[in-house]
């Protein structure tokens, strides 16, 4: 590939957008869920998470969008369950600082998986929307379930 | 850049013949005033397929804009000294020059700062006519700008919003137009060609059978003109709006044209500044119309510049242009169709649409079209296109949209059929 595309589309990107992960509904109610949209181009995203004991056991997402942004989602839905809320919203938050920085490293600590491949998309600022779909809704999700258990719509224009 | 198979143009019309020396197979028109066009991106040369969004701009026009500054620069209507003067010549020189393009008095054409302003100019500007449960028709295949402004005026009037449906063939299903059309209908605003179906309406008919039940007609004619001919008169319109950037010209500057009776109907939206007649600290009264929608400094030096795109278009004609456009588009749908697995909306009659081709590959996400192909060094359109309504009509979240102007080639869409199998390949199809 040429122009810069075997960076944003990376055989590891091309496989979540090929198979994502996190497709199969919840196995009961989600505790959790937000809809998030980006209004400059039409993509929608739903998300539903389970809990119990304390950390996030199962993500659902369902995404109507572009290879980067259904990409992210699968990332999102293998990386979240096992983490308690706050590391699942540090994790989301890093990532967003990482695609508006010019290294866009992600701390070892954080175990960021093949998340850390995604920051490659912030060389091209017309897809970090994209990428930022699904862990800006994650964000919108974890408000609601910390407040009053209301989502209110996330949007990358926020 | 390999040919394909021959041009297959629509019955009745037939190719440009090449006789102005720029123009074999109908290839391309005047593409060296263009000197964007020239430019690589990401080391290929410039396949420019967004002429929707804007078209590229002559260095006639560039220069006149630059040549304004340079020379010129003065704000209008107030100077009493040379400067002054010639800016005030300039943006009435425009003014009238637009007219003359649309076959209509300079005195009812209002300079705005583009199709969009002059959309809310004309929506805010019946506001006071209006009465709660008056009824507003629009259609379903409306550009959110003439939507929009609708939306929010029957929000604040208490107005009832109704939309003239599309066909599965992506035209306007006029078999609704009667009930549509009651005694409530105020204002019927359409879209003159539809910036994602292609769909060229039927205007004249629609406006006539608007008047028939009274209502004011209103047109978005940002996507026609420039691309084919349009008289205000034939089109039956009480009002009509386009913006110069989608016309060869600057940025920035739009239009209203409407009848006298129309524009005496409407009150000024945004006041002060020049607009007005005489004020005093309690009050104010207005200009004649069209100073009366000008308020505030107007943008010169883009109103500066039109004439020489209108100067351009005129050169070319707009039947050699319209023709043109027709033939990128029949091979464009021909083509298309031939890739296997898109799904193109509209009609598919290129006699029956402007110069764009809306389509959507369920493996390619738009997006990730848009960029394989601008890798490529290909420009085309992915998104909602300001038409989120529509899309949703037609089922998908975003589309891919190519779009024709005067210097576009077959070559071009030969590069688009390339690319949208390039993108395949990355995605494994």
């Amino acid at each position: 590939m040429n122009g810069g595309m075997d960076e944003l589309y990376r055989e590891v990107i091309l496989d979540h957008h090929r198979r994502p992960r996190g497709q199969a509904p919840l196995a009961g109610p989600a505790d959790a869920r937000a809809e998030g949209k980006n209004p400059s181009c039409g993509d929608e995203l739903e998300l539903e998470l389970a809990c119990a004991g304390g950390a996030i056991t199962g993500a659902h997402v369902a995404c109507r969008g572009c290879a980067i942004a259904t990409a992210s989602g699968s990332i999102l839905a293998e990386l979240v369950p096992g983490r308690t809320p706050e590391q699942a919203r540090a994790l989301a938050e890093a990532f967003r600082e990482a695609m508006h920085s010019p290294d866009g490293v992600l701390a070892d600590a954080l175990d960021p998986g093949d998340l850390e491949v995604l920051t490659g998309v912030r060389k091209f600022p017309a897809r970090v929307k994209c990428a930022l779909l699904p862990w800006i809704t994650l964000l919108s999700a974890l408000d609601a379930q910390s407040g009053d258990g209301r989502a209110a719509p996330a949007t990358t224009e926020a | 850049m390999r040919r394909a198979k021959p041009l297959t143009a629509p019955a009745g019309v037939e190719p440009c013949d090449g006789q102005k020396g720029d123009c074999s197979r109908c290839g391309r028109i005047f593409a060296e005033r263009f000197p964007l066009l020239e430019r690589t991106v990401n080391g290929r040369p410039l396949v420019y397929l967004d002429n929707a969004a804007t078209t590229q701009k002559p260095g006639a026009v560039i220069a006149a804009e630059a040549r304004y500054y340079r020379e010129h620069n003065a704000n209008v209507h107030r100077g009493m000294h040379t400067l002054g003067v010639e800016a005030t010549d300039l943006y009435e020189g425009c003014r009238t020059r637009v007219g003359r393009f649309l076959a209509v008095p300079a005195e009812r054409v209002v300079i705005t700062r583009g199709a969009t302003s002059a959309l809310n100019l004309v929506a805010g500007g019946l506001a006071a006519t209006l009465k709660p449960g008056d009824e507003i028709l629009v259609t379903e295949m409306e550009h959110h700008a003439n939507l929009v402004p609708w939306i929010q005026l029957a929000r604040r009037e208490g107005l009832v919003l109704r939309h003239i449906p599309i066909t599965a063939g992506g035209e306007l299903d006029l078999a609704r137009l009667p009930e549509l059309l009651g005694s409530r209908t105020r204002v019927v605003a359409l879209t003159h060609v539809s910036n994602v179906l292609g769909t060229i309406n039927p205007v004249a008919e629609i406006a006539a059978a608007a008047h028939r039940r009274g209502a004011l007609v209103v047109v978005d004619a940002a996507q026609s003109v420039g691309h084919l001919p349009v008289a205000f008169d034939d089109l039956g319109a009480d009002f009509l709006v386009f913006s110069a950037h989608k016309a060869y010209g600057p940025m920035g500057l739009g239009f209203l044209a409407g009848t006298a009776e129309a524009l005496e109907r409407l009150e000024p939206v945004e006041v002060g500044g020049e607009m007005i007649d005489m004020v005093t600290m309690e009050s104010a009264t207005w200009a004649a119309i069209p100073a009366r929608f000008e308020a505030g400094t107007p943008n010169v030096a883009a109103a500066a510049a039109f004439p020489a795109a209108l100067d351009t278009i005129d050169e070319a004609t707009l039947e050699r242009l319209r023709q043109h456009e027709i033939s990128l588009t029949a091979y464009a749908l021909e083509r298309l169709l031939a890739v296997g697995g898109l799904t193109i909306y509209g009609p598919r009659q290129a006699d029956r649409r402007g110069g764009l081709v809306a389509f959507h590959d369920p493996m390619v996400h738009p997006h990730d079209m848009a960029q394989l192909l601008d890798s490529l060094g290909i420009a085309i359109r992915a998104g909602h296109h300001c038409a989120q309504p529509l899309h949703r009509r037609l089922g998908v979240v975003a589309t891919s949209r190519a779009s024709f102007g005067m210097y576009n080639t077959h070559e071009d869409i030969d590069a688009l059929i390339h690319g949208i199998n390039y993108a395949r390949s990355v995605f494994g199809l």
